[in-house]
């Protein structure tokens, strides 16, 4: 057990240490990472713990992002109220979605997330009126922690005491998800995704099972939402479209989704390459596409399960 | 209410093309058992691809009566593509579904920057030398005749597939392999040659569908992501693997999106989906699928 609390508290003294050493642009790209990261957690518990493949998980960004926008529209300026709020909101939406989804394993329930995911996007799109459609909505400034950073602009503030605070979620979502996923509960989800009728033959409730990590997957996509809503200032139904929900996948795979700190290896790599090949070609996609191809044929233990063989290659050689 | 007849052949067009790539869906998940995304991408590439082969054409002095043929012509000649794309697919053939659906996901992304690099960024379209067949009109109803020659294709199309499937040898071998892929080989029959032959199949439904619209919508890049979960929404409605459920969940779709676009046009996509969640609960194999173990 020492082995990942130690690359957790490298990986928090290296990210605090990070404005002091990297240009401020970069500093503000580890904003949308924190929001992935974060939302990525869920999702791993979800696809890599529990086995279930969504294709619909950027509908929980969506209602953080929307329900970011919705509070600030209201004249609520707390980020921490408005962290419960969306919490609230998606666990209230993923309850009647999972209670349905979780009957479903394999390509069912990935088509069926994937189908809830476009309906909700498609709402966010027709109902232009309530939803701001393809223009989306603005989601104001808020405080965090009851101040105010008045003296800061948006991007010194995103730069500076936001990404602290971004990093404190991260913080805290993965020392929850590190205790869920080691948790009894954990392991039951564990022995659900490997086999899930031996499971129910152990007098597991397969299906609460399932819901129950399906409802904590979506609020942690919703906190991941909220903050990448509030970095762009805005909260577009683009952000739900089932490409999005797809680059998710994308993120956790590249990762690793069998190790516990893969989706955020994933979304850090993904974040980092994407912002690269952006300002190298406008083929980036063509890119992002070959590697995603390539992990998935050659190395579908992604980045984190890389790290770990390498590890054991050098262990295994005494110098 | 003829502009009611209107709103109804449009959807009746679009449920032919829709049921064209689904078809396609169908067959590669039916035998191979893969959810391909990239069907979506298919269909854009036959629409970017007639566009530029019918341009040639005319240039050449090709008759422009000859349009229909020449797009039905074009999209086949795409299916080069099919025997590359299934080699790559073949990597995964033994691993968790997520995987493949994943790569086909790649697939998506490469294709999107493959349409800008050779046909831009900005939508292409025909112009309307497809009005040389003429327009079926009564009273206020009008309708381009190309629109009817397409669902007449498409209509031959799918009964073109059910005999193949039904009543040929070949079609019983693809069906044996649908059925039990390990027996099929058993018995002798080359099961990689039969996936790479029903994946290109399934690869030339989509393209064809793509170059038969070209003539009345614009060939752009979202068309691609846009039209795939479309498709999606068909095969789930019909059910997984299953033709005759193509055919349904087609003319469902484009006949809903075409009701709800005069009645509720907020309604318009968020109708079909309540469908598809409506039949995913209820009847989870869909209308004409049979249930999974």
């Amino acid at each position: 057990m020492k082995g990942p609390l130690a690359v957790a508290l490298l990986g928090t003294v290296a990210f605090a240490l990070l404005p002091y050493i990297v240009p401020a642009y970069y500093v503000g790209l580890m904003i949308p990472f924190f929001g992935y990261a974060i939302a990525l957690l869920g999702f791993n518990l979800l696809f890599g713990y529990t086995g279930l493949l969504s294709f619909g998980h950027a509908m929980f960004l969506g209602i953080g992002a929307y329900g970011a926008a919705v509070m600030t529209g209201l004249g609520f300026k707390s980020f921490e109220l408005m962290l419960v709020v969306v919490i609230l909101a998606s666990v209230a939406i993923a309850l009647p979605i999972g209670l349905l989804c979780v009957r479903y394993v394999g390509i069912f329930f990935g088509m069926l997330t994937l189908a809830f995911g476009m309906l909700f996007h498609s709402f966010l799109f027709k109902f232009y009126y309530v939803t701001g459609g393809d223009s989306g909505t603005r989601v104001a400034r808020m405080k965090i922690l009851g101040l105010e950073f008045a003296k800061y602009n948006k991007i010194e503030f995103l730069a500076g005491p936001f990404y602290y605070y971004c990093l404190g979620l991260l913080i805290i979502g993965g020392f929850l998800m590190w205790r869920i996923v080691h948790s009894p509960f954990g392991l039951h989800l564990r022995t659900i995704r490997d086999n899930a009728r031996k499971a129910e033959y152990l007098g597991v409730h397969v299906h609460r099972f399932r819901l129950a990590a399906f409802v904590i997957s979506a609020a942690f996509g919703a906190v991941g939402g909220a903050i990448l809503g509030f970095r762009v200032g805005l909260a577009d139904p683009e952000l739900v479209y089932w490409t999005q929900s797809g680059q998710l996948v994308f993120m956790a795979v590249l990762g690793g989704f069998a190790n516990f700190f893969g989706p955020i290896v994933g979304a850090l790599s993904y974040i980092l390459l994407q912002d690269q090949l952006q300002s190298l070609t406008q083929y980036w996609r063509f890119v992002l596409g070959a590697i995603l191809a390539l992990i998935v044929i050659a190395f579908p233990q992604g980045i984190a399960g890389l790290a770990v063989q390498l590890k054991r290659l050098v262990a295994g050689r005494p110098a | 209410m003829s502009a009611f007849a209107n709103i109804l052949a449009g959807g009746v067009f679009h449920a032919a093309v829709l049921f064209l790539v689904a078809a396609g869906l169908q067959l590669v998940f039916g035998v191979q058992k893969i959810v391909n995304l990239a069907c979506g991408s298919f269909y854009a590439l036959g629409a970017y691809f007639g566009i530029t082969f019918i341009g040639y054409a005319s240039q050449y002095g090709v008759s422009p009566w000859l349009i229909l043929p020449g797009l039905i012509l074009s999209g086949i000649l795409l299916g080069f593509i099919g025997p590359p794309i299934e080699r790559l697919l073949r990597t995964v053939y033994s691993r968790d579904g997520s995987f493949q659906l994943l790569l086909t996901f790649a697939l998506v992304l490469m294709f999107q920057d493959v349409f800008k690099f050779i046909w831009g960024a900005n939508p292409r379209s025909l112009d309307s030398a497809y009005l040389i067949y003429g327009t079926i009109s009564a009273g206020d109803f009008s309708m381009p005749v190309y629109n009817l020659l397409v669902i007449l294709a498409a209509i031959a199309t799918a009964a073109g597939l059910g005999a193949f499937l039904q009543g040929t040898n070949y079609g019983r071998i693809l069906r044996a392999t649908a059925e039990n892929r390990g027996m099929a080989e058993a018995l002798g029959v080359d099961v990689r040659r039969i996936y790479s032959a029903v994946f290109t199949l399934g690869a030339v439904l989509g393209t064809t569908a793509g170059a038969l619209v070209v003539p009345t919508s614009a060939a752009s890049l979202d068309m691609a992501i846009e039209f795939v979960v479309e498709a999606f929404a068909v095969v789930v409605i019909g059910g997984l693997g299953s033709m005759r459920g193509a055919l349904i969940g087609a003319a469902i779709v484009g006949l809903i999106r075409a009701l709800s676009i005069v009645f509720f046009p907020e309604f318009e996509v968020i109708a079909i989906y309540v469908i598809v969640i409506g039949v995913l609960i209820f009847r989870p194999a869909g209308l004409f699928g049979r249930a999974l173990a």
